[in-house]
């Protein structure tokens, strides 16, 4: 059919020519595409040949076209980290260079420091520390005072640094005893030391059993966890004689620690965290609430080295006493228990 | 109107459409073929990606099971942000034995491509059994009952067949000792021997007790096993040398 006899076929109704096709009586109004659309698409095309030249594209035998100018998203991510870190550049040469201690006393290193590490602590501790670090069940609040490892900002950097059990060479590591399901202990012998170390925190309810509890407690606890239940950082072992509790401090969660034991682990943040990164988080931590200014060694204490320990011979407890404070409250429970027990 | 009734040309002569379609297609499937044929251009030469231990490849299938890539994804993109939160973008070659990959599309919770080692087994086993107790803002479905179910380990061996089948490189040796491999990671060089195991898959990999429970290779067991993998098979001092390289 020809261009004019087309055009003398007009719809009757709506004006409109067909396009001379006929299919049981119905026919088809030519409406084509509106020829501006066209346009935009065909010159689509024609620009997809520019950005063929420009961009990677079009694959090949060994591998693709690379583009004119080499352009790759992995180049684009470098240029943008550069840009960052060109921007930071004025705060991280110093900020790598400068020590804890410099940095605590330079009001622009700390608030660097303060700002990278609440992002990097959101994005990684936030996770099982809380977004407050307020800490959950098995893992420590980083608000207080209490520090299992150690609170001083080169401590809090080691554990972030190379973790806790993690499985890295520089981890920090120590194993409790499962004395339930080793059976080092029995449950009546486990049920006595539980309330010993409620007693501790001027919890027990039963004071009948303390003198045995508390001879366990010798023999099988104070060589990590201290003579007086005050704990001891070079195995991590917390502090028993105060009222916060990793785990729990009712008698169930008790009981249950030291029926199976707990083994907390912190990963090590080595492969994942930069250097500064770390140590920005490190400041951010240490300044929650429960920094300590230098390691201390006041409430450690040295285990007797291949022995079971500390003297059983129930001798009332002297010392230490003014290093710790409520340990004479503590002190004089236990020594009241020791009467008990050789009355 | 010349231009545009130009197609009349076409739809009135068939065999010219015809023509015109088959090359349309031609040109079109070969954009899209051709590039499957030749993945191992654009697999990054990296050292360290091996294929899914036996245990691995039950969590991973308990993955899909659950549907886990509804939600999350396991595609760090070339993208400033993610680099910074997720760590180094995703490379092809950590995907290259996942049969289907589990890139995901959406992410209502987090990537979890490098999510390996970032957390605990024991974070893993009380976040999948209720998320809300160590995540409160959370808003994942509790998992609890992996915890409870056997790990299907029997059939592992097949599993290991079967992805030899489309071009994951198991050794004989490899899928004749699935089934025992699987259960002596579950459980740990304390109890079990896992020289074997370390043997067939090197050094790196995880073995022990992953859920806490000693009793049951349970589910939860293959899970964590899977995510504690994830995104850590890479070395990546070599990935570095061929980005270098690739500029």
């Amino acid at each position: 059919m020809s261009d004019e006899q087309r055009k003398k076929e007009i719809d009757e109704v709506t004006g409109v020519e067909t396009t001379g096709h006929e299919w049981d009586g119905l026919k088809e109004l030519n409406n084509p595409a509106p020829r501006w659309w066209l346009w935009v698409f065909y010159i689509c095309i024609i620009w997809s040949i520019g950005y063929w030249v420009v961009y990677p594209s079009w694959p090949t035998l060994s591998g693709n076209t690379a583009g004119r100018f080499g352009w790759s998203s992995a180049q684009k991510l470098k240029e943008e980290q550069a840009k960052i870190a060109d921007r930071q550049k004025v705060y991280l040469d110093r900020f790598e260079k400068a020590s804890f201690d410099e940095i605590m006393n330079d009001e622009e290193l700390y608030a660097f420091a303060m700002a990278g590490g609440a992002a990097a602590f959101k994005d990684n501790c936030a996770t099982c520390h809380g977004s407050g670090g307020s800490g959950a069940k098995g893992y420590p609040n980083l608000n207080d005072d209490d520090w299992l490892w150690g609170g001083s900002i080169e401590d809090i950097y080691q554990t972030i640094m190379y973790g806790i059990r993690s499985g890295h060479d520089e981890e920090r590591v120590s194993a409790m005893p499962a004395f339930g399901k080793d059976e080092l202990l029995t449950r009546d012998e486990i049920a006595a030391v539980t309330n010993y170390v409620m007693s501790l925190s001027g919890e027990a309810e039963d004071e009948a059993g303390l003198g045995q509890g508390r001879t366990i407690f010798q023999d099988n606890c104070a060589s990590c966890h201290g003579e007086n239940g005050q704990g001891g950082r070079d195995f991590g072992a917390p502090n028993l004689s105060d009222d916060i509790w990793l785990y729990g401090g009712d008698r169930e969660t008790i009981y249950e620690t030291v029926y199976n034991a707990r083994a907390g682990v912190m990963p090590t943040w080595e492969a994942r965290l930069d250097n500064n990164t770390i140590r920005q988080l490190a400041v951010y931590v240490h300044q929650l609430g429960g920094g300590e200014e230098e390691t201390v060694n006041v409430e450690q204490q040295q285990p007797d080295a291949g022995t079971d320990g500390v003297d059983t011979n129930a001798e009332p407890v002297e010392q230490p006493v003014d290093a710790i404070p409520g340990a004479a409250d503590v002190i004089d429970a236990v020594n009241d228990s020791i009467q008990e027990t050789q009355e | 109107m010349g231009f545009i009734h130009k197609h009349e040309k076409l739809e009135r002569n068939s065999v010219l459409l015809l023509i015109c379609i088959i090359l349309v297609v031609l040109v079109g499937g070969i954009v899209e073929i051709i590039p499957l044929f030749r993945k191992e251009t654009v697999i990054e030469p990296v050292e360290g990606v091996r294929p899914y231990t036996p245990l691995e490849l039950a969590g991973y299938n308990i993955y899909i099971r659950e549907g886990c890539y509804v939600c999350h994804s396991q595609q760090i993109r070339y993208l400033r942000d993610e680099v910074t939160r997720y760590g180094h973008y995703s490379l092809a070659a950590e995907s290259m034995y996942d049969h289907p990959f589990q890139w995901g599309s959406k992410r209502t919770g987090p990537d979890l491509a490098r999510v390996g080692g970032k957390y605990s087994d024991a974070w893993h086993t009380a976040h999948m059994k209720h998320p809300q107790d160590v995540v409160p803002e959370s808003i994942m479905p509790s998992y609890s009952f992996l915890a409870k179910n056997a790990a299907k380990v029997n059939d592992l061996d097949k599993h290991l067949k079967t992805l030899r089948l489309v071009g994951v490189p198991y050794t004989d040796e490899q899928v004749e000792n699935a089934v025992n491999d699987a259960k002596v990671q579950a459980v740990g060089p304390d109890v079990a021997d896992t020289d074997g195991l370390i043997e067939r898959y090197g050094e790196k990999v995880n073995a022990r007790d992953f859920d806490g429970n000693p009793n049951l290779v349970s589910e939860m067991d293959a899970l964590i096993a899977y995510l504690q993998v994830l995104g850590t098979m890479v070395d990546f001092e070599s990935a570095k040398d061929v980005e270098d390289g690739a500029q």
